[in-house]
């Protein structure tokens, strides 16, 4: 009773967040379907697609695969599997460049496809996941090489663990998409609600969570619509659990601290994990791999794309599979020319810009975008002095003051910025996005926490140097006067040797000797300890 | 530095520039121009040209003896602070004090701390206050505007104005005295160290609070009509060129420090809105204090000097020497800025 009555006292939840700002839409891909993009050439499939260690892999040169066969396993806790996105064979095994801005390259495996499709049938599926242990699910999860599908890419398995000190008690559903241009969310959740809502079942099942929250921004109403009705629709889950909440379109909502934020009104303490305060937060597209990983059996090998940007004549979304080379999707939505175009993976607010095209399409990309590169922001871009006009302190959703933080990243002033709290920028941009002077702050940010993670690196290099350098001048040490205690000891014997055989002197003349020999010991000790 | 080759993100930007801004203010500044035109014709005119003309000429000159592209003009914050220290001053001055005015301005209180963005106070306001203390017989001047019945000097007449302005008014046989008059604070502030208070002061100035809202009163050029200036406030603060912080909290502080003191002692302080429509209140407030460079970054720092400013200049106008005191409040709090911003910082979120 008391309780409830406190419950209708508790303050409404905020329903937005602090900071944050309203930039054009542009989801132009937002009413067309999701397509199928057909089987390529080649699929390159990078080792590494997640947060966390490379993957080794499974298969050789010449080796046939099956699609979704699993070909390189997770190295250490923090990583997940890569799977055959296709049947087909291994033809080459090497370097080559992956979605980041440096162009850099990372080990891949290249499949060449049979166009068979034939797939892998070792993971049984398990429509009644409900009757299955957790533990079991998410295992499942975790071979299937399932990751966040927002963008972060951090092993999906991981959020949920069960942890008897923080039961997590609701599941958020991230469907707020608030990047421009990109509308893969908005189509899955129109397309496949039901999948989704049964993959957010199990994770609620996994987790043993009471609620869930399905959060999407109002300016995807249709696909509010979409996901209540299949929620009335749907059998054989307690769906009156699951509340979809209606958000005011706002950038950056789709972080999860700031989701998070606007939904409970509670802020994730600094350095902890949602699963910290009960709570896990996966993006839709995620569910929906969990659903096929669990009633399906099958593992993450392709995803939803937004193809779109002001140079591509024929945007859309499309289903591709992972290792999709770029240009290739590009060219089927009517883009053939790359050499006019930058190329953004991801959302123009957050996304990469590549400089290097021909890389593979990988677990986190959720758009790519082709721009014009005569209108492109940073190609007329100069950046002029501060003004102070605070506009970055208004729109930044963390509380930070990015003009105070600049100025001590641009200087290499690291302590400076730390105690300016640099670690706690999520990088969404807002700041850049709204200075009239157009400093590339979160450019500056970047910098920045890559120095310090530099230094970091170099001071535990320098520290385990001086260890090691310490051990050794002991272990020598040691030796030394190891060394000098066997000449000693050696020396010793000869002269007992020597007094047994003359016989002569009695015990006054060995005494001083022991007596060295009890030095060198304690000498040694010494040392050594 | 060119941005071109930077890869990182955002890929967007909302458009805003530095110049924008700028244009902003000017555009905001123009009801107050208008009537500076109004009352004071010609003369207004010429001052406004001849500050924004040196002021543009001196950047000019220290970007080019600093070897900094002349492209930096075009950010127009040399023509706005032209036109703000324009707006500060008397109708008549004569005319190498503007031209000092704009000097000092540009170069001792900006160029020398490193140009745009560096600066710790206002530059008009820096120069105005080196103009008051060294000319503060010209300063104090006011000249009588047109609508206040018969001035002696015609000055919607070109001719007139073009000697008055460049020969001052010996030319056309008037002394200072005769064209000028008090304004409204300054008359209260003179009679008030005679031992006259202040209903009676103003009972024998013949003021009316309607005629200092729309600006048919003397003073200085863009300060008189509060009707203007809250117009081209409230336009800076639906383009969210300025935020609410400073100009709310800056004329709450001054009108309730005015409303207590008055419910106390009615003959020494002034009614509160009195205090609202005199001098360079409005003026300081929506334009002056909310300069971007010299003022606070975070919305609670913005509150704090808004309130500082409000007490200084209701001290300063209570109890100073000076009659008006937005101008050495406002440039008081700048140098409080560094610690303020230090201080009030946002809450960190998690944190």
């Amino acid at each position: 009773m008391l309780r409830k009555l406190l419950e209708h006292l508790k303050p409404t939840t905020p329903g937005t967040f602090p900071g944050g700002m309203y930039p054009p839409e542009h989801k132009i891909t937002a009413t067309s379907p999701i397509s199928q993009c057909p089987l390529p050439p080649v699929l390159i499939l990078p080792l590494k697609q997640h947060i966390g260690e490379t993957c080794t892999p499974l298969v050789d040169v010449g080796d046939s695969v099956l699609l979704g066969q699993k070909i390189a396993k997770s190295q250490g806790y923090v990583s997940a599997s890569i799977h055959a996105s296709s049947s087909g064979k291994v033809v080459k095994i090497e370097e080559h460049p992956i979605p980041h801005p440096s162009g850099m390259g990372r080990p891949c495996i290249f499949i060449e496809p049979d166009g068979k499709d034939t797939p892998d049938e070792s993971l049984e599926p398990m429509p009644d996941y409900r009757n299955t242990e957790p533990s079991t699910i998410r295992e499942r999860i975790r071979i299937c090489g399932i990751v966040g599908l927002g963008g972060a890419v951090f092993p999906s398995f991981i959020k949920m663990v069960r942890d008897q000190r923080n039961p997590i008690d609701t599941v958020i559903l991230n469907g707020i998409e608030c990047e421009p241009y990109l509308t893969n969310d908005h189509r899955l959740m129109l397309e496949k609600s039901e999948e989704i809502l049964r993959g957010m079942d199990i994770i609620m099942h996994a987790v043993n969570a009471k609620h869930g929250i399905i959060a999407i921004e109002d300016n995807k109403l249709d696909a509010v619509e979409g996901i209540r009705k299949a929620l009335t629709e749907m059998h054989g889950i307690d769906t009156c659990n699951i509340e979809v909440r209606v958000l005011p379109t706002r950038y950056p909502q789709g972080s999860e601290k700031q989701l998070i934020y606007a939904l409970t009104g509670r802020e994730i303490p600094a350095g902890r994990l949602p699963l910290h305060i009960g709570l896990l937060c996966q993006n839709v597209g995620t569910a929906n791999a969990v659903h096929n990983a669990v009633c399906l059996g099958r593992s993450l090998t392709e995803r939803i794309i937004t193809v779109s940007g002001d140079a591509v004549p024929q945007p859309g979304n499309v289903c591709a599979r992972i290792g999709t080379p770029v240009p290739f999707l590009f060219a089927r939505h009517g883009l053939h020319d790359m050499d006019d175009v930058h190329v953004i993976h991801g959302g123009p607010m957050m996304g990469e810009r590549l400089s290097k095209l021909d890389v593979p399409v990988v677990k986190s990309t959720n758009g790519l975008l082709a721009m014009k590169r005569d209108t492109f922001y940073s190609e007329q871009a100069v950046e002029e002095p501060c003004i102070r006009c605070g506009h970055c302190v208004e729109v930044c959703p963390s509380g930070l003051v990015p003009n105070e933080l600049a100025w001590h990243c641009r200087n290499d002033q690291f302590d400076r910025g730390q105690e300016y709290d640099l670690f706690d920028c999520i990088e969404c941009g807002c700041c850049s996005y709204v200075c009239p002077s157009h400093i590339p702050l979160v450019h500056y940010f970047r910098y920045a926490k890559g120095q310090v993670a530099k230094i970091e690196k170099e001071q535990e290099f320098a520290r385990i140097s001086k260890i090691r350098s310490g051990a050794r001048d002991n272990r020598l040490a040691r030796e030394q006067a190891e060394r000098a205690a066997r000449r000693s000891r050696a020396k010793q014997q000869h002269k007992a040797a020597s007094a047994d055989k003359a016989e002569t002197a009695g015990k006054s003349e060995t005494k001083p000797a022991a007596k060295e020999t009890q030095n060198t010991n304690e000498n040694n000790e010494e040392e050594s300890t | 530095m060119n941005n071109s080759g930077l890869i990182s993100s955002p890929h967007a930007h909302g458009g805003d520039t530095i110049r924008a801004n700028m244009l902003s203010v000017m555009l905001a500044l123009a009801p107050a121009t208008v009537v500076s035109v109004y009352l004071f014709g010609w003369m207004a005119v010429f001052l406004i040209v001849l500050c924004m003309a040196g002021c543009m000429l001196t950047e000019m000159a220290c970007l080019k003896l600093m070897d900094r592209p002349p492209s930096a003009l075009g950010d127009g914050s040399a023509a706005l602070t032209g036109l703000f220290l324009a707006l500060t001053l008397p109708a008549y001055v004569p005319w190498w004090i503007p031209l000092i005015g704009c000097i000092t301005a540009i170069i001792l209180s900006k160029q020398v701390y490193g140009g745009l963005g560096h600066n710790p106070f206002n530059p008009a306001l820096a120069a105005r206050v080196v103009l008051l203390i060294s000319f503060p017989l010209n300063m104090t001047a006011w000249i009588i505007p047109m609508h206040a019945g018969a001035p002696l000097v015609n000055l919607y007449d070109f001719a007139q104005c073009w000697h008055l302005f460049w020969l001052g008014p010996e030319s056309l046989h008037q002394g200072l005295d005769a064209i000028t008059m008090a304004s409204p604070l300054g008359h209260v502030k003179t009679e008030w160290s005679r031992g006259i208070g202040v209903l009676e002061a103003l009972r024998e100035y013949d003021y009316s609070y309607l005629d200092a809202f729309l600006g048919r009163e003397s003073g200085s050029l863009g300060e008189t009509s509060t009707l203007a200036l809250l117009l081209g406030g409230v336009y800076l603060l639906a383009r969210h060129t300025i935020a609410w912080h400073i100009p709310v909290s800056f004329i709450a502080t001054v009108s309730v420090l005015a409303l207590i003191f008055n419910q106390i002692n009615p003959e020494h302080f002034a009614p509160p809105l009195f205090h609202l429509l005199a001098g360079g209140l409005m003026l300081g407030a929506f334009f002056m204090a909310t300069d971007p460079v010299t003022s606070p970054v975070t919305p609670h720092g913005q509150l704090v000097f808004g309130i500082g400013c409000g007490i200084l200049t209701w001290s300063i106008r209570s109890f100073g020497g000076y009659p008006e005191g937005v101008m050495f409040s406002i440039l008081l709090m700048n140098c409080a800025v560094p610690l303020i911003d230090h201080y009030l910082r946002p809450r960190v979120y998690g944190k």
